[in-house]
């Protein structure tokens, strides 16, 4: 329709038509050997730094450690005081003498169970507070204070209730981590832009659909963070209650390594802990990164 | 002629608390079956709240909005919107953006096989088909506003309303969008109320041209007839004495009788 227009477009076109074929007909794709050196590369530029701290500050310690008289045992003693537990983490004499990964597997069971239901729990109550000015209004002032409650200061409460360590113990990390997962989701719900709402509201999505369809995904960034921190705050909380509670777990392990005086495997322990907590806060992360893929942009 | 979409005595106050602000005064308006109606006032001036209220996103304080001579006031696939930034869902590709309507409004006429190919239908409508798995994130401006069009369409809507539709656009995508959207109009005969504030897009899009007084207390301040013969061509309008009149009497409305006044 705008003929005259095209026409001078096509004329002055043409030439960089042509030019661009000679730019494509050579193609610069980098030796495999090159792609290969550079991915070496990007590794050893985060992989180098920490080793090399991490190295520093074992000599360090050690140099600290080793004198006469030292009240904690240096990264050499540890080592070899708890070689016999970093070889064989499967043994099971019985009772509670087994190896770490029993330890640590008792623990992240509680934690699996506690956390389960928080996220449950918390994601429905936090679109409920979210969604409604009613609820938000009875029920914020209330989370504002429980929330700021230590976790070990329900223990006892929690014993007193179950009777029991297990349900304690559980109990203690459902109300630890609910918190963060409540104010998350409701902050995410209440950010949801009016524009989803009024997409929903034309396409007359029913109160499921709109959930499931709109409010869910729009508020998974936000909840995800929730999540995030709640599973740090249990992992914290569970080393806490077991100690107190006792049994099996890596809680129990510390307290009962420290009743008999093995600083060495209260190290190694914590190094377990540290390492536990860590990849549990990125498995959330990269289990939200996945689900919010399209959301967290634009 | 029997009105199609008629708007009766439609006022809008907002209050808030003690104060309240006369938003629209007294609106009227009736539209025909097939027609494309432009709502062109300043910024403002309340033509984004008028098309809430048609769309039922917003209730009318009196007054209502009879659509076929039943009275609509809640939202609905019948008055599909699109909206001025596209509000396409980012966490669905393209193809699902426009499957969300497609299987609300067609769950119980259409088999899942035909509601599949509906889709593809308007996506090929908007020339979108090839990106109809791509997410929003992942397409331009343009195409995010014709995936926002077909989305619309495919709800079928007994009036399609448009909210500043060119708004966020280049001039070059907006040229290119308004034709693509004169053409669906062409093709599909619906009946199309937009909002504007571009006056040379209002006269080469509508049949009519309703220009609103600047708030608070808007109205409709005048109705100009655009008697352009369809198919219309942007480049041969350009030098059409009817297109410059009728481009003159909206320009004089809304620079001379009813200027911008900012608010002090």
């Amino acid at each position: 329709m705008n003929m005259p227009a095209t026409k001078i477009e096509v004329e002055t076109a043409t030439p960089a038509a042509a030019a661009a074929p000679v730019v494509a007909l050579t193609p610069k794709r980098p030796p495999r050997a090159e792609t290969y050196a550079r991915m070496a590369r990007e590794t050893a530029v985060r992989v180098i730094p920490p080793l090399v701290v991490i190295a520093l500050l074992t000599l360090v310690w050690e140099l600290v450690c080793r004198r006469a008289g030292s009240a904690l045992p240096p990264p050499s003693r540890v080592f070899k005081d708890t070689k016999e537990l970093i070889l064989d983490p499967f043994f099971d004499h019985g009772g509670i003498d087994k190896g770490l990964f029993w330890h640590l597997s008792a623990s992240l069971q509680r934690v699996a169970f506690g956390y389960s239901l928080s996220a449950i729990a918390g994601i429905a109550l936090g679109v409920l507070v979210g969604q409604s000015v009613w609820a938000m209004r009875g029920l914020d002032p209330l989370f504002q204070v429980l929330r700021t409650i230590p976790p070990l200061a329900w223990l006892p409460l929690s014993l007193a209730a179950f009777r029991d360590g297990q349900p304690s113990a559980i109990f203690v990390i459902f109300i630890t981590s609910i918190w963060p997962i409540i104010i998350n989701t409701a902050v995410g719900i209440r950010n949801i832009p009016q524009d989803y709402r009024n997409v929903a509201a034309v396409v007359q999505l029913n109160p499921l659909e709109f959930f499931s369809k709109i409010m869910i995904p729009a508020a998974a960034p936000y909840i995800f963070t929730g999540l995030r921190i709640g599973i740090g705050l249990s992992w914290l909380a569970i080393v806490a209650a077991e100690m107190l509670i006792g049994g099996v777990g890596i809680g129990f392990f510390i307290w009962d390594a420290w009743n008999s005086s093995h600083i060495s495997e209260i190290i190694l322990a914590l190094f377990y802990v540290g390492i536990v907590g860590f990849v549990l806060d990125r498995m959330i992360a990269g289990l939200g990164k996945f689900v919010t893929r399209g959301t967290a942009q634009n | 002629m029997t009105a199609y979409l008629k708007l009766d005595h439609i006022d809008k106050v907002f209050t808030r608390g003690a104060a309240t602000t006369e938003v629209l005064k007294d609106i009227n308006l009736t539209i025909e079956k097939g027609e494309y109606v432009s709502i062109i006032g300043h910024s403002g001036c309340g033509k984004s709240t008028l098309l809430n209220i048609i769309a039922g996103l917003t209730t009318a304080t009196t007054g209502g909005v009879l659509l076929e001579n039943r009275e609509v006031n809640s939202p609905g696939p019948d008055r599909a919107v699109v909206f001025q930034n596209h509000s396409l869902l980012p966490w669905l590709t393209v193809y699902e953006n426009v499957k969300l309507g497609v299987d609300k409004v067609f769950a119980k006429t259409k088999s899942r096989a035909e509601r599949d190919a509906w889709v593809m239908h308007n996506l090929n409508l908007v020339q979108m088909a090839h990106a109809r798995d791509k997410r929003p994130s992942e397409i331009s401006g343009g195409m995010k506003q014709r995936v926002g069009i077909a989305r619309a369409l495919a709800m079928e809507p007994k009036v399609l309303l448009l909210d500043e539709p060119f708004g966020a656009l280049d001039a070059l995508t907006r040229a290119h969008l308004q034709d693509s959207v004169m053409a669906l109009h062409q093709k599909l005969g619906n009946t199309i109320l937009m909002i504007t504030h571009d006056v040379d897009e209002a006269v080469l899009l509508s049949d009519r041209i309703v220009m609103m007084t600047n708030g608070p207390s808007a109205r409709i301040g005048e109705v100009l007839e655009v008697p352009l013969a369809r198919p219309r061509k942007r480049l041969e309008l350009a030098t059409s004495a009817t297109y410059l009149k009728c481009r003159q009497r909206v320009l004089e409305f809304l620079y001379e009788r009813h200027r911008f006044v900012e608010a002090a």
